[in-house]
C-alpha cells in the first residue's frame, strides 16, 4: 500500500469573543490542535471521539473545506506530491474533483430545490466534465451504483427517507470518481438496519472504485466493522491510532480504555462495568497543561501534568500519546463485561439489556 | 415529510404526485389551505384588473365635470321602482336640478318617476385606451342622462371613475417602489452578507441609522424639497424613489440574514466541493432558497409604501393633481365640512384599507407556505 494523504501539525483555531468594534478575538477555541496522520491508498481510518472533539472540524480540515490555522497537507497524486495548503482558490477545486466529502445529515446536504438527476449530475456540470446524454449516462449509472432507482431521478429530495437521501448524497460525492472520501458521520443520523445497507454500500464501492475513506463516526460498533485502523480523537488531538482489531482489543491510552468499556454487549447474561471518567471534559478554549487527559485520567502522575505526551509508536504501527503506555496494562473491548450470578437480582448494578 | 403533502391530493381526489412537486408547487399547495389569503389574492386580483381596466370599466373620465350633479351623494342601482315593480334591467332614479329656495345653493332631487335604464356597452365620452387607440365604450351606463355610483366631489366630477384610475396610479407607485426597493435590498443585503465583517457591519450600522430616522417627517423633507416646477409625472417618478430609499433597509436586512444561514449549510459547502463557483453557488443554490422569503417581504412591504404615498398625497406633499392616487382623493376629503356634507369622498379610503389587508393576508399565507419543506 502506498501513502495517499500525509497530515502533519494540523491546526484549526476559532476565534471567539471580540472586544468592540475592532478588538482582537478574546481568545481561540482550538478545535483542532496539532494532529498528525497519514492515510494509506485504498484503506478505511476510523476517526472516533466524543462530541466536541474535533473530528468533523478535522475531517473538514483536510479538505480544507474549513481553512486550517497551520499545518501541512501533502495530497500524493497521480505520482507527484501535491502541498494542498500552498493551492489557491483555483487549484483546491481543480483538487476537489479527487476528494470528496459525505455529510453526517442527508437532510441538510441535499438542495432541496433541485431533483435528484440535478444533484448527482451537478459536480460533472460545475466543472464541465460532461454534458447532454454524457451526462445523464454517468449520473445514471452512478445512480445504479449506490442502488438508487432511476426511475425515481426526477424525484426532489423531500419524496426520499434519510438512508435513500445518503445514497444520493454518496453518488454526488463519487460521480467525479474521485480517490478519497471523507465520510463525516456518514451514518450516525440513519436507523441501525440503514446504516448497516450504507456501510456495505460504502464497502463496496471501495472495492469497485478503489476509493480511500476517513470515516469518521462516534459509534464504536460501526467503526470496528468498517475499520482497517482507527484514530482517536480527545480535546482535538490524537490519543491513539492502531489497526482496528490492536486498538480495541489491547488500546495503550487511557482513554480509549474508557471508551472501549463503554461499548454494550448483546448478551443479558453479562454485566456491564465500564469505566467510569471523573469530571467534565475541560474547554477546548483552556486545554489543561500537559497530558490534555490528565484530568480525567485514573493513571494520571506528575509528569503528566507537566510535560505533554508525543504521539509515538509504541509498537509496529500502534501509534499513542502517553507517558506510561509500556507500564499500563488496559483492558480492550468486551472485557468490561463479568458474568452474572445467577441470583443475579440482588445486583444493584446496571446490567446490560435492562 | 412527504405525509401530510400526500394526505392533500388523496383529499383532493386527483392524481399529484407530491415526489415529483417542485418546490412552487408544493408552495401553491400550502398557501391554498390558509383560505383568508385566497380571499386576499382573489380581491387584489380585483383592484388589478380594475386598475389595468380603469377606463374602459369607469362610466365618464376623471376630468370630466358634471354640472347638474355638484357635490351629490351615490346613486343607487334599482330592480324595483317605488310602486315595487321588478325591471330586469336595473336602472337609477333619474335627477332634476332645483335651487334652494333660502341658500339658493343648486340642489339635486331625485325624480322617482324617471328611470334611466344601466346599459352595457355604452357609447360615453371619448378617451384613449392605455394612451394607445381612441374610443368611447365604457362597460356599463345610464340612459338618458347619467351615473354616478359613489357621488360626485365639489367640481361634480365622478368619485367611482376617479378611484378606479387613482387604483391604477397607487398601485403602480407602490409596484415600482416595492420593485426599486428590492434591487436596493437585494444588491446591498447581498453584499453585507456574501463579505461579512467589516463591509457588513458598516452597512448594518447605516441600515440601523435609517431606520432610527422619524420615517414621515424624513418624507415631508424629502418630497418639499421636490421643485414646483416639476410635471406631475417627475414628482410620480421622484417620489417613488424616496419611498423606495426607505423601504429597502427591511429587504436587506432579510437578504443578509438569509445569506449568512445558507453560507454555513452543508449544501453550500457540498456545492462549493463539487466544484461551484462563487457565481454558480449564489445563482443556483442561494438565491432559489431565499427567493420565497423575498417575495414574502415585497408583499408586506408593499402596504407599508401604499400608505406611505397615500399619507404624503394626503398631506398634499406627495402627488398633486391632476395625477389621481388615492392619497390625492382622499387629500379633498380633509376638512370637516366635506366630511359632514359629503362623506362619499372617504371611499377611496376604503379602498386603501381593503388592498392593505389584502397584501397583509396574502402575505401571511405566503409566509406560511414560504418553506414546503419545514414542518
Amino acid at each position: 500500500m502506498s501513502k495517499l494523504l500525509k497530515i502533519t501539525d494540523i491546526k484549526v483555531h476559532f476565534p471567539i469573543g471580540k472586544a468592540g468594534f475592532f478588538g482582537r478575538p478574546a481568545g481561540y477555541v482550538r478545535a483542532v490542535d496539532g494532529v498528525s496522520f497519514e492515510i494509506q491508498r485504498g484503506e478505511t481510518l476510523g476517526l472516533v471521539g466524543e462530541s466536541g472533539s474535533g473530528k468533523t472540524t478535522l475531517g473538514r480540515a483536510v479538505l480544507r473545506a474549513i481553512e486550517p490555522t497551520g499545518g501541512q497537507i501533502v495530497y500524493e497524486h497521480d505520482g507527484t506530491s501535491v502541498d494542498i495548503m500552498a493551492l489557491d482558490r483555483k487549484g483546491l477545486r481543480a483538487m476537489w474533483r479527487h476528494m470528496q466529502m459525505i455529510f453526517q445529515d442527508p437532510y441538510s446536504s441535499l438542495n432541496p430545490r433541485m431533483t435528484v438527476r440535478d444533484v448527482i449530475g451537478e459536480p460533472l456540470i460545475a466543472n464541465k466534465l460532461a454534458k447532454g446524454s454524457a451526462l445523464s449516462d454517468r449520473v445514471v449509472d452512478m445512480a445504479q451504483r449506490c442502488g438508487l432507482d432511476v426511475e425515481h431521478l426526477g424525484r426532489f429530495p423531500h419524496a426520499f427517507s434519510g438512508g435513500q437521501r445518503q445514497r444520493i448524497a454518496i453518488a454526488r460525492a463519487l460521480i467525479l470518481h474521485p480517490e478519497f472520501i471523507v465520510c463525516d458521520e456518514a451514518v450516525s443520523a440513519l436507523d441501525v438496519s440503514i446504516q448497516a445497507q450504507i456501510l456495505n454500500l460504502l464497502a463496496d464501492l471501495q472495492v469497485q472504485l478503489n476509493l480511500t475513506y476517513l470515516f469518521i463516526a462516534h459509534d464504536l460498533a460501526a467503526v470496528a466493522y468498517a475499520c482497517d485502523r482507527v484514530a482517536v480523537m480527545y480535546l482535538g488531538q490524537i490519543a491513539e491510532i492502531a489497526p482496528t482489531e490492536k486498538l480495541y482489543y489491547t488500546p495503550k491510552h487511557p482513554y480509549t480504555e474508557a471508551l472501549m468499556s463503554a461499548i454494550p454487549e448483546a448478551d443479558p447474561s453479562r454485566v456491564m462495568q465500564p469505566v467510569f471518567l471523573t469530571g467534565e471534559r475541560p474547554s477546548p478554549t483552556n486545554p489543561p497543561d500537559g497530558c490534555r487527559f490528565q484530568t480525567r485520567c485514573r493513571y494520571a502522575t506528575d509528569a503528566c501534568r507537566t510535560s505533554i505526551p508525543k504521539l509515538r509508536e509504541h509498537a509496529t504501527g500502534h501509534w499513542v500519546a502517553c507517558h506510561h503506555a509500556e507500564e499500563l496494562t488496559l483492558k480492550g473491548a468486551l472485557e468490561h463485561g463479568v458474568a452474572a450470578r445467577p441470583a443475579h437480582l440482588d445486583s444493584p448494578t446496571i446490567q446490560a439489556g435492562t | 415529510m412527504t405525509a401530510p403533502v400526500q394526505a392533500i391530493s388523496l383529499r383532493k381526489g386527483r392524481l399529484k404526485r407530491p415526489e415529483m412537486a417542485t418546490q412552487w408547487q408544493l408552495m401553491w399547495w400550502k398557501f391554498k389551505k390558509h383560505h383568508m389569503a385566497l380571499v386576499g389574492m382573489s380581491l387584489l386580483a380585483a383592484f388589478v384588473f380594475s386598475a389595468v381596466f380603469a377606463e374602459f370599466l369607469s362610466p365618464a373620465v376623471p376630468s370630466e365635470r358634471n354640472n347638474s350633479y355638484l357635490a351629490s351623494g351615490p346613486m343607487g342601482i334599482h330592480f324595483f321602482d317605488a310602486e315595487w315593480d321588478f325591471h330586469a334591467r336595473p336602472f337609477v332614479y333619474a335627477r332634476t336640478t332645483k335651487r334652494d329656495p333660502v341658500t339658493l345653493r343648486k340642489l339635486s332631487v331625485v325624480d322617482e318617476s324617471n328611470h334611466w335604464p344601466i346599459e352595457f356597452f355604452v357609447r360615453g365620452s371619448t378617451y384613449k385606451f392605455w394612451g394607445l387607440f381612441e374610443t368611447d365604450i365604457h362597460l356599463f351606463g345610464a340612459k338618458g342622462g347619467f351615473i354616478h355610483l359613489f357621488g360626485t366631489d365639489t367640481l361634480g366630477r365622478d368619485v367611482f371613475t376617479r378611484t378606479l384610475h387613482a387604483t391604477r396610479v397607487s398601485l403602480s407607485v407602490g409596484l415600482a417602489g416595492v420593485s426599486f426597493a428590492f434591487i436596493l435590498g437585494a444588491i446591498i443585503g447581498g453584499i453585507a452578507g456574501y463579505f461579512g465583517g467589516m463591509i457588513d457591519n458598516a452597512i448594518m450600522r447605516l441600515i440601523e441609522f435609517i431606520r432610527s430616522v422619524p420615517s414621515l417627517p424624513l418624507w415631508l423633507a424629502l418630497s418639499a424639497a421636490l421643485p414646483r416646477e416639476w410635471s406631475s409625472f417627475q414628482v410620480y417618478l421622484a417620489i417613488t424613489v424616496i419611498l423606495a430609499l426607505i423601504g429597502w433597509t427591511h429587504l436587506a436586512r432579510t437578504v443578509r440574514s438569509k445569506l449568512l444561514a445558507l453560507r454555513e449549510e452543508d449544501f453550500t459547502l457540498a456545492a462549493r466541493l463539487s466544484g461551484c463557483t462563487d457565481m454558480r453557488i449564489i445563482l443556483r443554490h442561494l438565491l432559489p432558497a431565499f427567493m420565497s422569503y423575498m417575495i414574502v417581504d415585497v408583499t408586506i412591504a408593499f402596504p407599508e409604501i401604499l400608505l406611505a404615498e397615500t399619507s404624503l398625497s394626503f398631506l398634499g406633499l406627495g402627488l398633486r393633481e391632476p395625477v389621481e392616487s388615492w392619497g390625492v382623493l382622499l387629500y379633498a376629503a380633509q376638512n370637516v365640512r366635506s366630511i359632514a356634507h359629503m362623506p362619499w369622498l372617504l371611499i377611496p379610503g376604503l379602498f386603501v384599507v381593503f388592498a392593505v389587508l389584502a397584501f397583509n393576508f396574502v402575505g401571511d399565507g405566503m409566509r406560511d407556505a414560504a418553506d414546503p419543506y419545514s414542518k
